[in-house]
């Protein structure tokens, strides 16, 4: 529309009504659970020393999916000798060449069982099928496949420099991404020839525990890939074991700083990926039909469980009730519902307690005197569903505004000039990533020039390929995954 | 013929392109080898750390934004200042009891040291970055950036080569550098310090204080706006820099001072050096028409 | 001087209506293609798509016999089941008159290609005289081309004073005006163009991609953009403008794609053939194909379906 005119717009809508209806259109192919689910440790599935096991459930339909195994520090242990056992006889001395053709079997593996991992991603996180199936598992595959190629080449990423293995990973990963996160963790640890401890979040173990059997199939050496499931002291077993050298943790930034603490007294090498919460930023000049899908994309992909979700809108003042308008536009056609139906947008929030949070924020900000804006939409009866939801009149100052909320929720602010776009989006504690739409290519290269972030899309957003360094600034952390850059962090250089 | 009674320097700290007095008004007595009193040396305080951080913040910017190829001159400046006053500078390294010789070499090698940073500053970044193929229709570009103010804490070994080993790789790339000088032997700094005012180096790019260790440590710690911690201290230490680290997620590179470090050897400078204290940034666009 | 003057006015319309990015859009359209349509909804899709085709014969060799076996299947799709008939037929001016003969008065309109289809090289007067023509035959709506040579070298008046008389011309018969995409190439051309189309038509005139003659034709894309030009002109005139994309369309599946993209770009006053067409040939008997292995559960064997199908 004619921006100019956008303010003397007829009342004239659009009717999204239910004219043409889809029907439900669940995905039903056989995701290929056990009841339970045993440690991977050494190769084989074996149950925890104390027997104990915690249930995880289907966040959609709040019902059990299976009893998970939970590791105390002495499944850690067995789980960290095996891989330093490993790491001394076998993978560590493998050429690298060998080590590359395991990760590629496991590449294709994952393509092989990819409908069923799916599947089991979206039965047991809450996430949309259509993600699962089209994001989160052909990701991960390519991050196997292009580590692979990484394994005989190492000595080209630190010229004039020797690069040498870890030993054995401690890797702590977060439950809004559960298998691609593995993967960003596994794929390149294992190319750079180190063998891993991995604990995966407490309630989505499922696919890490079904990666055991990817790598049984792929004949992967006893030890080298070890699966240890549970809360957060398996966690911090894992990263406290003397064996663990490296560590690598994605997850809240509170987290973060209590693993740095507890780790001071040591000489492990650490990288973080922690929160965010990035602006995302909307020049006059903007493509706006694109900046408003990319603004859909940003915050309402995976249901804002996203550590670089765009969660600060900062458009310019001149086109804030366009934008405002079509994004409203926009999402009355999200579908929120079945993760497991096809053609649904946002699928359940993760758990209770994340949807309480969620709740409680977006509270916060009706109280601190913010607009809240929703679609609408009819949520099921059962199970954890938030609406998308815009908050406009939204100040700096809101908790809204400054604190992660980590769910599909979206504050709007207005910026007059460049250098107060810059200065509302660096003005936060964290650095991840930084969206801009504009049309003038030279102040797109300038933005991302100011703009402390480590990943900053342009005329773009929630764009991920294993070949781009993925991390933040400031408190979002250190450390990259991806890229050449990413894989030097699982090296020594000496 | 009477005697002409020499005048006598007042060692001060280079701090924002100044030359300043701890602001607690303290000094440490300085002897030389032979216990013969040499000068007062500044001892700095967290105010005084507060302040250099200050004059970082100020010159942070206009530095980083300086090109690659006026950086590379103002380091080779700085070789060239260094040189001329190469004598004077091996001469306070034998304060402590160095051979003359043992003090021309690390005089020497750390002339070396800043020639070789002053070649890498328009070369790292097409060492380090890349053009990352993505499988989308999208150009994408890792560069890096520099993280900030760098806090630099110096061992006591090789008291000037390993201070400059330390600073030079943070400011290549358009860090400012907060540095904390040896205790013992503070006083390459002082004179480190007047070869940088001349070196054509922008005041508050590199702020070199003095004073002692253990007191100074745990500011260097928690100083959020110090964004990476970079030295080679014992391990009390480093748990002190880790834990105050956390609070900001500061990064930290710490060397072990408790091991034996050759300062001279070719692994202590380099393109590594400068990965270590830099961010990277990716950027992606979309291609089309 | 038009070369001086065409970048300043191509920026200015810019200005006003916004740009395009290729990308971005691109993936906006693939995400339609992953909607998931099942039983009864997907029924209803595949029959609003039959009775939204323009049913188009528009070749050299057409014959007043073709003309006719057009006609019977556009008002008769199958001969089992109960599917609607098809929006249009669309033929050549030559042929309109004996097109009436078959669907004259039923609900079935006469479309008819005129303006020197499909290059529109041809004196406006010449053009106009072909539309008057096609009119005087009997067709009810009247699918014209722009005159890409004067968008492309900037004289945007010229271009929109063309559509102006043909409208004109047109008298009642509704008016589809052909921006041939392909030739225009951008997908910030495109949104320009229906932008000067649209601001010279009539409430239920029609913007239309292509004349199926070029390399190129209607794809998600370039619909997208047409849709979403729609959309930004309707909201702030209150003038709806309707849509037809032709060429290239031959699938059921592909059609379904394109109305996704119409029910969740337009919303539901767009889901009827008043505002949507699909100018296709092949498209329907894909259509009627899919209706029958949804009526009989089996799938179909292509033959019963295409008078120009081989027996493979």
């Amino acid at each position: 529309m004619p921006k100019t005119s956008s303010k003397t717009n007829p009342a004239r809508e659009l009717v999204f009504g239910d004219l043409w209806e889809y029907d439900p259109a669940p995905e039903t192919a056989d995701p290929k659970l056990k009841p339970r689910y045993d440690l991977f440790i050494n190769g084989s599935y074996v149950p925890p020393r104390a027997g104990k096991y915690f249930g995880t459930i289907n966040p959609a339909q709040e019902t059990k999916i299976a009893d998970i195994a939970l590791a105390d520090a002495s499944d850690v242990d067995s789980a960290c000798k095996s891989a330093q056992k490993a790491f001394t006889h076998v993978w560590g001395k493998m050429p690298g060449k060998e080590r590359g053709k395991y990760l590629y079997r496991i590449a294709r593996l994952l393509q092989d069982h990819a409908r069923e991992f799916a599947i089991a991603e979206t039965l047991d996180g809450g996430k949309p099928i259509k993600e699962s199936r089209d994001f989160d598992i052909p990701m991960a595959a390519a991050h196997f496949f292009y580590h692979a190629g990484w394994a005989d080449k190492l000595e080209h990423l630190a010229p004039g420099r020797q690069v040498t293995p870890h030993g054995v990973v401690g890797q702590v990963i977060p439950w809004n991404f559960p298998l691609l996160m593995l993967a960003w963790k596994i794929a390149p640890a294992l190319a750079a020839g180190n063998c891993v401890v991995l604990k995966p979040a407490e309630t989505t173990s499922i696919t890490a525990l079904k990666f055991g059997e990817i790598c049984q199939e792929a004949g992967l050496p006893n030890g080298v890939v070890n699966i240890v499931s549970g809360a957060a002291e398996t966690g911090a077993a894992v990263i406290q074991h003397p064996l663990t050298t490296k560590v690598a943790f994605t997850g809240s930034t509170e987290i973060g700083k209590s693993i740095m603490r507890s780790l001071a007294g040591t000489e492990k090498k650490l990288t973080l990926e922690l929160g965010g919460k990035a602006a995302n930023i909307v020049f006059d000049d903007a493509p706006l039909d694109q900046a408003v899908e990319g603004i859909v994309n940003g915050i309402f992909f995976n249901q804002g469980h996203v550590c670089c979700a765009g969660s600060r809108l900062l458009v310019q003042e001149s086109i804030a009730d366009a934008v405002l308008a079509k994004l409203k536009r926009r999402i009355a056609v999200l579908r929120v519902g079945d993760p497991m139906d096809k053609n649904t947008d946002l699928g359940a929030i993760n758990s209770r307690e994340q949807l309480t949070k969620i709740t409680d924020l977006v509270q916060s900000g009706v109280t601190e005197g913010a607009e809240k804006h929703d679609n609408g939409c009819k949520l099921p009866a059962k199970g954890f569903f938030f609406r998308p939801t815009i908050f406009t009149n939204v100040s700096m100052s809101h908790r809204i505004a400054r604190e992660e909320i980590f769910g599909p929720v979206l504050s709007i602010l207005t910026f007059r000039t460049p250098d107060e776009a810059v200065e509302k989006a660096n003005n936060t504690s964290y650095g991840l990533s930084a969206g801009v739409w504009t049309d003038k290519g030279s102040r797109i290269l300038k933005m991302s020039t100011l703009l402390k972030a480590g990943v900053v899309w342009a005329n773009t957003y929630n764009k991920f390929d294993p070949t781009s360094p993925f991390g933040g600034f400031k408190e979002s952390g250190f450390g990259r995954e991806g890229g050449k850059q990413g894989l030097l962090d699982y090296l020594r250089v000496d | 013929m009477s005697h002409r009674l020499s005048i006598t320097k007042t060692p001060k700290c280079y701090v924002g392109g100044a030359f300043i007095r701890s602001e607690s008004g303290r000094v440490t007595a300085l002897h030389d080898a032979s216990g013969t009193f040499f000068a007062n040396i500044p001892q700095c305080t967290r105010k005084d750390l507060r302040n250099a951080v200050e004059a970082a913040t100020k010159a942070g910017p206009g530095w980083a934004k300086r090109s690659a190829f006026n950086r590379g001159q103002i380091l080779y400046r700085l070789a060239e200042m260094m040189e001329a006053r190469a004598a004077e500078l091996a001469e306070a390294l034998t304060l402590n009891g160095a051979s003359k010789a043992d003090a021309s070499r690390e005089v020497a090698a750390s002339i070396e040291r800043v020639v070789h940073y002053a070649g890498w500053t328009d070369k790292y970044e097409q060492i380090l970055g890349s053009v990352n193929p993505v499988a989308s229709a999208h150009f994408n570009f890792t560069v890096t950036e520099p993280m900030g103010i760098i806090g630099v804490i110096a061992p006591d070994d090789s008291p000037l080569l390993a201070l400059i080993s330390l600073i030079l790789p943070a400011i290549t790339s358009g860090n400012c550098v907060v540095a904390l000088a040896s205790s013992p032997q503070p006083y390459p700094s002082i004179l480190l310090g007047e070869m940088l005012t001349t070196s054509d180096l922008p005041g508050g790019v590199v702020n070199l204080l003095t004073g002692l260790r253990s007191e100074m440590l745990p500011t260097f710690a928690t100083h959020e706006h110090l964004r990476a911690l970079s030295g080679a201290v014992n391990a009390a230490d480093r748990k002190t820099l880790k834990l105050g680290a956390a609070e900001s997620v500061k990064r930290v590179h710490l060397l072990k001072a408790e091991e034996p470090i050759d300062w001279f050897a070719d692994k202590r400078q380099g393109v590594e050096e400068i990965r270590t204290l830099i961010e990277f940034k990716t950027t992606w666009h979309p291609v089309g028409a | 001087m038009p070369a001086a003057k065409a970048p300043t006015s191509l920026r200015r319309l810019f200005d006003e209506i916004g740009t395009v990015d290729q990308i971005g859009i691109e993936e906006r359209v693939a995400k339609f293609t992953t909607r998931s349509l099942k039983k009864k909804s997907k029924v209803f899709g595949l029959r609003l798509a039959v009775s939204m085709v323009d049913l188009t014969t528009l070749e050299g060799k057409d014959t007043p016999g073709k003309v006719a076996s057009l006609c019977q299947k556009a008002l008769r799709p199958h001969d089992v089941g109960d599917i609607p008939p098809t929006a249009a037929v669309c033929v050549y001016p030559a042929m309109v008159k004996h097109a009436r003969k078959h669907v004259g008065g039923t609900q079935v309109k006469i479309a008819s290609v005129a303006t020197a289809f499909p290059s529109g090289q041809a004196p406006l007067k010449t053009r106009l005289a072909e539309v008057h023509a096609a009119v005087n035959d009997g067709a009810d709506e009247i699918d014209m081309v722009i005159n890409r040579g004067a968008f492309l070298s900037g004289e945007f008046g010229r271009m929109q004073d063309e559509i102006a008389a043909v409208v004109e011309a047109c008298g009642t018969a509704t008016l589809k005006v052909i921006l041939e995409v392909s030739e225009l190439e951008t997908y910030d051309n495109i949104r320009a163009a229906s932008f000067l189309a649209m601001r010279v038509i009539r409430p239920g005139d029609f913007i239309k991609t292509s004349t199926g003659k070029t390399s190129s034709n209607a794809t998600l894309g370039n619909n997208q953009v047409m849709l979403e030009a729609i959309r930004d002109h309707f909201l702030a005139t209150g003038i709806p403008i309707s849509m037809k994309p032709a060429g290239g369309i031959r699938t059921a599946k592909q059609a379904l794609h394109f109305l996704i993209a119409v029910k969740e770009t337009l919303g539901d006053e767009w889901l009827n053939n008043r505002r949507y067409r699909f100018g296709a040939s092949a498209l329907l008997n894909d259509l009627v194909r899919q209706l029958e292995k949804e009526r009989t559960g089996a799938y179909q064997a292509p033959w019963n379906f295409s008078e120009a199908t081989e027996g493979y």
